[in-house]
């Protein structure tokens, strides 16, 4: 069966003046209808710029793709027809950020930004692209929808504005959404809204969820699958429970531990020695070797294939079965 | 034991102006409302709240950095905005500040070891101009730097590495006390452990007392031992770790908790579930009575009227006419 949405052994680098940073080294994972993907990882593991590569919104240079697929329903968009790119982009994959804020155009009101987007594509006249506007917005629950839809992003809270973007990227009813953050912002108490309102519209519709995020905690309440990155890399992938059960990666099993956890008082925490490895220079061999705690001498020297752990769980770890048998 | 630090009814109000040319203050943000608590030597007392709730206010105006609009405090017994000359001088070796951007906070063109050892210019009598160089580089050693780095500049540090520094500047004096506005919440999981662990062990090592802020609440539990939940300028509830966390008894601080997703997917679908609606009223004009009675689902008329004291309700402080337990952390 073809996935709603795969992304295929994807390479891309950056050229700078520093030298190529090899920021994504073969990440591969897929999404499909009504199920929520979670990608974990730290900053700088890559997590945006796959799917600024999905969205084609990769500036280039400095960034390159050097090899690998973005398939829609089976369909490369990376080798596609420009325009064929642009209408899969509008219609079928929205994305939501961080940062609602930079998001928006300052300049123009909510409403004009969701109305521009269904008079243009949709062909929808002026009034009928308003009422569906404020239709958008109370979906969103933003009070007062229709007087709000006048208004301009800064007259919104933190909240409002991420709402705002969700009900922007809902306009043309896509089939995959990809939240890069959309909470980080955020206080946990609007997080809770605003991730209770991705899983029930997510639900809804029977979307696609991509949730970008290095929020274990948001990850455990609402992902099916995750994978998890590493420089660049997918260091592990499981559903949900088995994966916070039984890490089969000694990274995952790390991130887990240096957690401090709000139904319990610890002690020291564990901690990752060392740092995230220069993109300019990942070291040969597991680009995790360095700080792992499990490391022999073989890591140094290959680079780990994604072992099989059953059932569409893998981990790129030499010692993947023993590691998840902890 | 005598309390290191005593706040009595701390308030701080910033004008709000509005005019090009002649400026009219036309309300005030009320920040920081009213705000009492101790904080005895060694210990940590922690403080969460959502944003704007006057976190940073209330340390900016502990650290001497604004004045205060009423209220006092005392440190070792001293009313610390009266005091002048000597006095002051020594207060502000007793406590120091550690900052959230670890970006930002650190001067670009000076060297680490500048930074490390400015305090030793203004406070002199703490350590002979002959011995900086060597403080400097035992302070970063103690804070997990490679002593032999003091000479390069804070880019050549990564996120973590720079919240070292400004640890490493803050211990310089040895103070007694540490407020650390949002320390460890612009870095990555596995380096927030770091930071967090030597909190803890710089503290054992050295009796550090603790005000420390965030908003993230699994932070604050691991290393708190008292916690101050504050809403819109007010502590709302204050007690243990203990208390704070597994008895809860005002609505905020019970929504507050149940916000927090828990790490653990078997708990999906299984926890006590408070949704807030609406964002967090103006600071400018708070509701009447108890401020958070426009988001809470036990409101009854009382609320609006009368405004419920912080005193012992149910084991310890809470404000709230009808404060009740709820158990809402798995
Ligand atoms: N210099 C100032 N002038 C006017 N208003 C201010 C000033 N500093 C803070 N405020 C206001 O006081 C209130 C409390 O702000 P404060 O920075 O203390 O919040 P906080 O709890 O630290 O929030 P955060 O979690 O976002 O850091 C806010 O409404 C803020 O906008
Ligand atoms: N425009 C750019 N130029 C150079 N490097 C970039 C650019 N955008 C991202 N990178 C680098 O790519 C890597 C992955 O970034 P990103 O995908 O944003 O990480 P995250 O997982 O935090 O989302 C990082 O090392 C980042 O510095
Ligand atoms: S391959 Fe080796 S270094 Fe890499 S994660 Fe596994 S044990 Fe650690
Ligand atoms: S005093 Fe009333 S409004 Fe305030 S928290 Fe208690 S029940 Fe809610
Ligand atoms: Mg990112
Ligand atoms: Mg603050």
């Amino acid at each position: 069966m073809t996935a709603l949405l795969e992304v295929e052994d994807l390479h891309v680098e950056f050229r700078t003046r520093d030298g190529v940073a090899r920021v994504l080294n073969g990440v591969g994972y897929h999404v499909d209808a009504g199920e929520t993907l979670a990608v974990l990882g730290e900053s700088g593991s890559g997590k945006s710029v796959t799917a600024q590569a999905v969205m084609g919104i990769l500036d280039s240079p400095p960034a390159f793709v050097t090899k690998g697929a973005v398939r829609f329903h089976g369909e490369d968009l990376l080798t596609a027809s420009e325009e064929r790119r642009r209408e899969v982009r509008a219609e079928g994959i929205a994305m939501i950020f961080q940062d609602a804020l930079s998001a928006l155009n300052p300049v123009f009101t909510v409403g004009f930004q969701i109305e521009e987007q269904l008079r243009l594509r949709r062909g929808m006249s002026r009034a009928d692209a308003r009422a569906r506007a404020i239709e958008l917005l109370d979906l969103v629950r933003i009070p007062h929808a229709k007087q709000r839809v006048r208004e301009y992003p800064h007259q919104f809270s933190g909240g409002m504005r991420q709402r705002a973007m969700i009900a922007m990227s809902l306009a043309l009813d896509p089939e995959v959404l990809i939240a890069d953050e959309p909470t980080t912002a955020l206080d946990v108490t609007v997080q809770a809204q605003i991730m209770d309102l991705l899983a029930e519209i997510q639900r809804e519709r029977h979307m696609g969820l991509i949730l970008i995020t290095h929020d274990l905690g948001v990850v455990a309440e609402v992902a099916d699958r995750i994978v998890v990155m590493y420089a660049g890399r997918i260091v592990e992938h499981a559903d949900a429970l088995s994966l916070f059960r039984s890490p089969g990666h000694p990274y995952t099993a790390a991130l887990m531990r240096s957690l401090p956890r709000i139904d319990s008082k610890g002690t020291a925490l564990e901690t990752i020695k060392g740092l995230p490895p220069s993109l300019l220079r990942i070291p040969a061999g597991c680009p995790f070797h360095p700080r792992c705690p499990r490391a022999e001498d073989v890591c140094a020297d290959l680079v780990p294939d994604q072992v099989r752990l059953g059932l569409g769980r893998t981990s790129a770890c030499h010692f993947a079965e023993e590691v998840v048998r902890g | 034991m005598a309390d290191l630090l005593e706040v009595r009814d701390l308030v701080k109000h910033f004008p709000v102006k509005r005019g090009v040319l002649f400026k009219q203050t036309i309300g005030w943000v009320r920040a920081v409302d009213g705000v009492s608590f101790t904080l005895g030597a060694g210990e940590t007392l922690g403080v969460v709240g959502e944003s704007g709730c006057g976190k940073s206010t209330l340390a900016q105006v502990l650290m001497l950095l604004e004045p205060p609009t009423s209220g006092e405090a005392f440190f070792e017994g001293r009313p610390m905005f009266s005091l002048r000359g000597a006095e002051l001088k020594r207060l502000r070796r007793d406590m120091q500040i550690v900052l959230q951007d670890p970006y930002t906070s650190l001067n670009p063109r000076m060297t680490v070891g500048d930074i490390v050892g400015e305090p030793f210019e203004i406070h002199p009598e703490v350590a002979p101009k002959g011995s900086w160089a060597g403080r400097v580089r035992e302070l970063l050693d103690v804070v997990g730097l490679n002593p032999e780095h003091i000479n390069r500049y804070p880019h050549q540090f990564s996120g973590g590495q720079r919240q070292r520094i400004g640890i490493a500047r803050a211990l310089a004096l040895r103070p007694k006390v540490i407020v650390c506005d949002e320390p460890v919440s612009a870095l990555d999981v596995s380096i927030q452990a770091q930071v967090m662990n030597l909190l803890g062990e710089l503290q054992s090592e050295f009796g550090l007392a603790y005000v420390f802020i965030a908003h993230d609440l699994s932070v604050v539990r691991h290393l708190s031992d008292r916690v101050a939940v504050m809403y819109l300028g007010k502590i709302v509830e204050i007690g243990t770790e203990e208390e704070i966390y597994n008895h809860p008894t005002h609505p905020y601080t019970q929504a507050l908790l149940s916000a927090v997703p828990v790490a653990d997917p078997a708990l999906r679908g299984r926890r006590d579930v408070i949704r807030l609606t609406g964002d967090v009223p103006s600071p400018i004009d708070p509701p009447s009575g108890c401020r958070f009675r426009t988001r809470c689902w036990k409101a009854q008329d009382v609320c609006a009227t009368e405004e419920p004291a912080l005193v012992e309700r149910g084991g310890h402080p809470s404000a709230c006419h009808f404060a009740e337990e709820r158990s809402v952390v798995p």
